[in-house]
């Protein structure tokens, strides 16, 4: 286990982080500032991966698609919102559920039925693809560190949005007295559909960039969505900081965990037992750490205090 | 969700011109919807030309989609033979859900036939007299990828599979055969997407050959991160990460990677090529192998209804034993546990034109058998 494999490893866990965190900023924002349970942002992802398979295919350029996959899917997230989601604020978090995993099988079986049964090709451009030499030798995909550079961009200009711009102040009052906000003016209604369609995007675009390097299918999106909650159940419900921290956490026990348990188990069983049972305590790795952190801080890392 | 065909060819011709042979029921349980359906679809689309080809009116074939999951297979088996009252059934691609739904149909006096899923556990004690394997046994093209390193001199080979029992039952395959000495072995998250941990191991690793079994979307992704990664270590695996439906999906990253199969499109029999081009021609794509499986199912089933009726099981199971028809992969024949007796390719992944398919190599593994068949009596 050379050092190169290792720092290796942890830009594998951060790129899986990062990308983590492109799914869990929306998620967390609409679950703070809304109260709203969306299971149907899996769908998001997957919308987003769609429609930049099918303009990279039409048109060759892999950052229309990157934009189209942004638009589409905010475009589909605000019209959820307006449509489903706005009947559903008052109802119990169990309504909500359940009109939200509707929503993910018509929105599966209505790709099935467009797009049929098979993968999609989406593929990274050439001019971003194969790897580059880093200090100390270390060969490392291109295209994993601009997924490094986009997720730490996207999360460096929400913390802005949040904490400079008005609509930060509103987004943070929200989440704070929803009626009190509206009382003063704000036009709550709107305010959701933006959020929406803000957190939509970014799971869009989360789907182009991951959908490049892997596959394009119906049903993509759900094993993310799980870890996505994950992510916003550790750094805490709400919390866009606590989303990026949490989100590389995640990432890292990973990706860290799936390579340093069978290693260690090794030292003190057979081979093939050693990978077995190790990897499955990988797999652990993750649900470990947030009942962890939930047992030393029950709301979170960075959620609000009871 | 639900996706319930039912396809009828009544009997009407057979009353008019009053032969005496009934019509028979074909009970297909398989994958329609979901994240396996690519496979399903291919495999029913492959049995229904075969139908439609014999010309035959009396065979009655109820479709219905599992959606993978085994309690939705058991429930729809127990429909099909309590209520629809089918005499043969087939159509279950996962060997889980083969698990449960094959003893359950063949404890029940119906005939079996497995267009694709071979759990070794159906192949030795567990074997039973009325099920039929049409495809091959799951350790088969692992086997092969393993005898193919053996002829290319491969010594130092990293493997890896999802931890489940068929990707256990992979590296096991690939290991019986294989002579060399492993580089690692690594079990993965079943479903997992992302394999830049795993490359940089096999980079590490100074292999000179990577063994991979990760089919579906895993394969896709498996394949678009290696070519990315730089590492050139030569890949080899087995049919399931590289036919037809999937090549399409990963594109240049999958050319020149050899791959195991008992059947291709270039097989040059007149079988093959005739449904190579009706297959094309009919559903606008390539047949897989798996579609070539259910074409093969069908056949077999409609040569045995040639000389018996399964009321008549003996003389049914007789007629199956002897796999008197004309298959895509050549001459066919079945082993002593009713599992098929084949050749393997190694095959290479190629561009023809805008399509990417495989083009045979070489004979990986000659009229192979399975390593169970030992343990099976009737």
């Amino acid at each position: 286990m050379s050092i190169i494999l290792i720092i290796e490893q942890v830009l594998n866990g951060l790129q899986f982080g990062v990308m983590l965190f492109l799914m869990a900023a929306g998620l967390t924002l609409i679950f703070g500032v809304m109260g709203l349970i969306n299971l149907a942002h899996g769908s998001l992802y997957m919308i987003g991966a769609f429609a930049a398979a099918v303009i990279a295919g039409l048109t060759g350029s892999f950052i229309l698609a990157i934009i189209a996959a942004m638009a589409a899917a905010a475009i589909v997230g605000a019209l959820v919102e307006m449509v489903v989601i706005r009947k559903l604020y008052g109802s119990d978090h169990l309504d909500q559920v359940l009109a939200t995993f509707a929503l993910i099988l018509i929105f599966s079986e209505g790709t099935r039925w467009a797009f049929g049964s098979f993968p999609l090709f989406l593929d990274i451009p050439n001019y971003l693809s194969g790897p580059v030499t880093l200090p100390g030798g270390i060969k490392y995909p291109l295209y994993r560190l601009i997924l490094i550079g986009v997720g730490l961009f996207v999360a460096a200009g929400l913390g802005i949005l949040i904490s400079k711009t008005r609509i930060g102040i509103q987004i943070r009052a929200g989440e704070n007295d929803r009626e009190m906000i509206a009382a003063l003016g704000v036009d709550i209604s709107k305010l959701y559909t933006i959020i929406f369609a803000l957190g939509a995007a970014l799971a869009g675009l989360a789907g182009a960039l991951v959908g490049a390097i892997q596959s394009v299918q119906v049903g993509m999106g759900e094993p993310v969505l799980i870890l996505a909650f994950v992510v916003i159940v550790i750094g805490g419900i709400g919390s866009i900081k606590g989303a990026l921290i949490g989100a590389l956490l995640v990432g890292l026990t990973d990706t860290l965990g799936g390579i340093f348990l069978p290693e260690l188990l090794k030292l003190f069983m057979d081979t093939s037992t050693a990978q077995t049972s190790g990897s499955a305590l990988a797999s652990m790795a993750i649900y470990i750490l947030m009942g962890v952190v939930l047992i030393w801080r029950p709301t979170g890392l960075f959620g609000a205090r009871a | 969700m639900k996706v319930t065909s039912l396809i009828f060819f009544t009997a009407l011709a057979m009353l008019a011109n009053g032969v005496s042979a009934e019509g028979i029921k074909v009970g297909m349980i398989t994958t329609l919807s979901g994240g396996g359906a690519g496979l399903g679809v291919d495999v029913r689309d492959g049995f229904m030309l075969a139908i439609a080809q014999s010309g035959r009116n009396d065979i009655e074939v109820v479709i219905e989609d599992d959606q993978r999951k085994p309690d939705i297979a058991v429930q729809l088996a127990d429909k099909m033979i309590q209520s629809e009252k089918v005499d043969v059934m087939t159509g279950i691609i996962w060997s889980n859900l083969a698990m449960a739904v094959v003893p359950f149909s063949v404890a029940q006096g119906k005939f079996y036939l497995s267009p694709n899923a071979g759990p070794s556990a159906l192949a030795g004690k567990g074997c039973h007299k009325n099920y039929f394997n049409v495809a091959w046994q799951n350790d088969n093209l692992h086997e092969a990828a393993g005898s193919y390193a053996n002829s290319e001199g491969y010594v130092n080979s990293f493997i890896l599979a999802p931890n489940y029992p068929a990707g256990q039952d992979a590296l096991t395959g690939y290991k019986r055969m294989y002579s060399g000495k492993l580089a690692g072995e690594i079990l993965t998250k079943l479903g997992q997407k992302d394999y830049a941990a795993e490359i940089a191991q096999i980079r590490a690793s100074g292999a000179d050959s990577v063994f991979f079994f990760l089919p579906g979307g895993m394969g896709i992704s498996f394949l678009k991160q290696y070519a990315n990664s730089g590492v050139d270590i030569p890949l080899m695996g087995p049919a399931f990460s590289f036919d037809q439906g999937i090549l399409q999906a990963v594109g240049d990253a999958a050319l020149g990677v050899v791959n195991t199969s008992q059947w291709n499109k270039d097989i040059d029999n007149p079988t093959n090529m005739a449904f190579v081009k009706t297959f094309q021609a009919k559903f606008g794509r390539l047949p897989s192998l798996y579609a070539s499986q259910g074409f093969d199912t069908a056949n077999l089933l409609i040569s045995a209804l040639e000389t018996a009726h399964p009321d008549d099981a003996d003389a049914f199971r007789a007629a199956l034993e002897a796999a008197e028809f004309d298959s895509t992969r050549g001459s066919f024949a079945f082993g002593p546990n009713h599992h098929p007796i084949q050749n393997i390719y190694a095959r290479e992944v190629i561009k023809e034109g805008d399509i990417y398919t495989n083009k045979i190599i070489g004979i990986a593994l000659e009229n192979h058998s399975d390593v169970y068949a030992p343990e099976c009596s009737f």
